[in-house]
């Protein structure tokens, strides 16, 4: 469903994607971890054309999005869901019309149309009543429920998570956690989540990718990845400062 | 020495060069998206009511006060050599080829081009414009068409009414204040402006509202680096467009007031 073949980033000289390949099968679930500035954000906003590759493929039901035109890349973004790190709720626009916001754009239904389908939305994310706050009336936890809501709005195939969890309590994490999982066994999309948070990873994945210089070094099941010998992965997931990623001013 | 000359000075126009070629590209951007159905009327309204009705009060206190001394400044100076009769010509030339469309333009810049150059580059770094790609709705047309119409539609409307008020306050320096003729007043305003002063000012403003509101937006659109970055870009979206204003005005001028 997804395939990225060799992705290739840099900005400004700086490598950021040297050759990442992953595969996403139609209703799987993939994780990709890795440390922050990894690329991780770079990788999936490549999926869906926010960020065009140096060199590689990105394909997408069989369609290689370097083919595609300015209204092409938008029809093929209607299949997409993205729920960002921020939020990145309209800060101009009550919290229904953001839910609503690609109905009302690519679809006719009547302000009340859209209004109802928005509450629908924030009722599955357990935001009923929040319809006509602004953005600035939630908690973070709320407004990443409203940016859920928002990314299943159009009920697309494909749900992007960029750091679901990134800034959250435990316990909103885990219901975010839950929440994902309840959008992909209720709605059937097939998803792909990046972070850095190991508990979120294992709930919500099928598959976790490790993103590490640039590259994709091991992708395996949750299982698989708890038990690996890799010792770049070992001390990513076992949350340790020393070991052979290098952090600045500790030593290995 | 001279290839570390023209190193330097190859390093001191290289931002500014690809500033112009990006600002440039993103005109075009605009341009193809303008006749590109589906239009953005609601957005557009939107935008003109933002820049143009809500820049009006203070337009009307800076054409009032503009009209009001520019008639007293050349009624006392033009007194000393008895030509104080030319004082309406004077004031209705200046304000309908010059001070109509550089002041509004100049105010509105401070005002609605610093606006959005603040809320793109807010929506920029919180990730809003990205989202908005996500949902499948192009940026350019969405947030800058409209701003870059309002601005080139509403700037002539605005320097209209500068132009009138102003005209209206040096009526009631020279008349009423300082006890000229009104008849005298008006004649010598009718008698010397063509119609082609008031096309001609109107033209000047239609390009500077295209162009403040393109500048903002460029530097909206484009920014990088949180808050500062925000600051950075409306600092840069006022500065740039004022410049732009002014330098712009001396070679439409001499092109159009041939």
């Amino acid at each position: 469903m997804i395939e990225l073949i060799d992705i290739h980033k840099s900005f400004e000289g700086k490598d950021v994607l040297l050759g990442v390949n992953l595969k996403v099968e139609k209703g799987e679930s993939v994780v990709v971890i890795g440390g922050s500035g990894s690329g991780k954000s770079v990788l999936l906003k490549h999926i869906i054309g926010l960020l065009k590759p140096d060199r590689g493929t990105v394909t997408v039901n069989s369609t290689d999005l370097s083919t595609l035109d300015e209204d092409g890349l938008n029809e093929l973004r209607k299949k997409f869901g993205m729920l960002f790190q921020s939020s990145a709720l309209f800060d101009s626009m009550k919290v229904w019309e953001n839910v609503g916001f690609g109905l009302k754009r690519h679809t006719r239904l009547s302000d009340p149309e859209v209004k109802d389908m928005a509450v629908q939305k924030l009722k599955m994310v357990g935001l009923s009543g929040a319809e006509d706050l602004m953005p600035s009336e939630l908690s973070g936890g709320m407004r990443k429920r409203v940016g859920l809501a928002r990314a299943i709005a159009m009920e697309p195939e494909i749900l992007l998570y960029d750091e679901p969890t990134t800034g959250l309590d435990p316990i909103m994490a885990d219901a975010i956690d839950e929440l994902i999982i309840k959008m992909r066994e209720e709605l059937k999309v097939t998803s792909v989540a990046i972070t850095h948070d190991m508990k979120s990873a294992y709930k919500i994945a099928d598959t976790i990718a490790m993103l590490y210089n640039g590259v994709i070094i091991l992708t395996g099941t949750p299982e698989e990845i708890k038990n690996t010998s890799d010792p770049v992965v070992r001390q990513f997931i076992e949350g340790r400062a020393v070991g052979p990623i290098v952090v600045e001013g500790m030593g290995r | 020495m001279l290839i570390k000359l023209i190193e330097a000075i190859g390093a001191f126009i290289e931002k500014p060069a690809e500033g112009i070629g990006r600002c440039m590209l993103l005109l075009y951007s605009v341009l193809k998206h303008i006749v590109k159905p589906p239009f953005e009327i609601r957005n557009i309204f939107k935008q003109m009511l933002e820049i143009g009705v809500n820049s009006l009060p203070v337009v009307l206190v800076t054409a009032i006060f503009t009209g009001m001394v520019l008639a007293l400044q050349s009624y006392t100076g033009f007194k000393r050599f008895g030509a104080e009769g030319l004082v309406g010509s004077v004031v209705a030339l200046s304000m309908t080829r010059e001070l109509g469309p550089v002041l509004s333009a100049l105010i509105v810049t401070g005002r609605a081009g610093a606006a959005m150059a603040a809320e793109l580059g807010t929506m920029r770094v919180t990730e809003q414009i990205d989202a908005l790609e996500t949902l499948a709705t192009n940026p350019v047309k969405y947030l800058i068409v409209p701003r870059f119409l309002s601005g080139a539609i509403m700037l002539p409307a605005l320097t209209v009414v500068t132009d009138i008020i102003g005209i209206m306050g040096g009526y009631f320096v020279t008349v009423i204040l300082l006890g000229a003729s009104s008849k005298a007043y008006l004649r010598a305003t009718w008698d010397f402006l063509k119609q082609q002063d008031i096309y001609n000012g109107l033209t000047k403003a239609c390009f500077f509202g295209a162009a403040f509101a393109l500048i903002s937006c460029y530097k909206g659109f484009y920014a990088k680096g949180g808050a500062e970055g925000v600051g950075r870009a409306t600092t840069g979206a006022v500065v740039v467009s004022s410049m732009t204003i002014l330098i712009s005005d001396y070679f439409l001028s001499a092109w159009l007031f041939k």
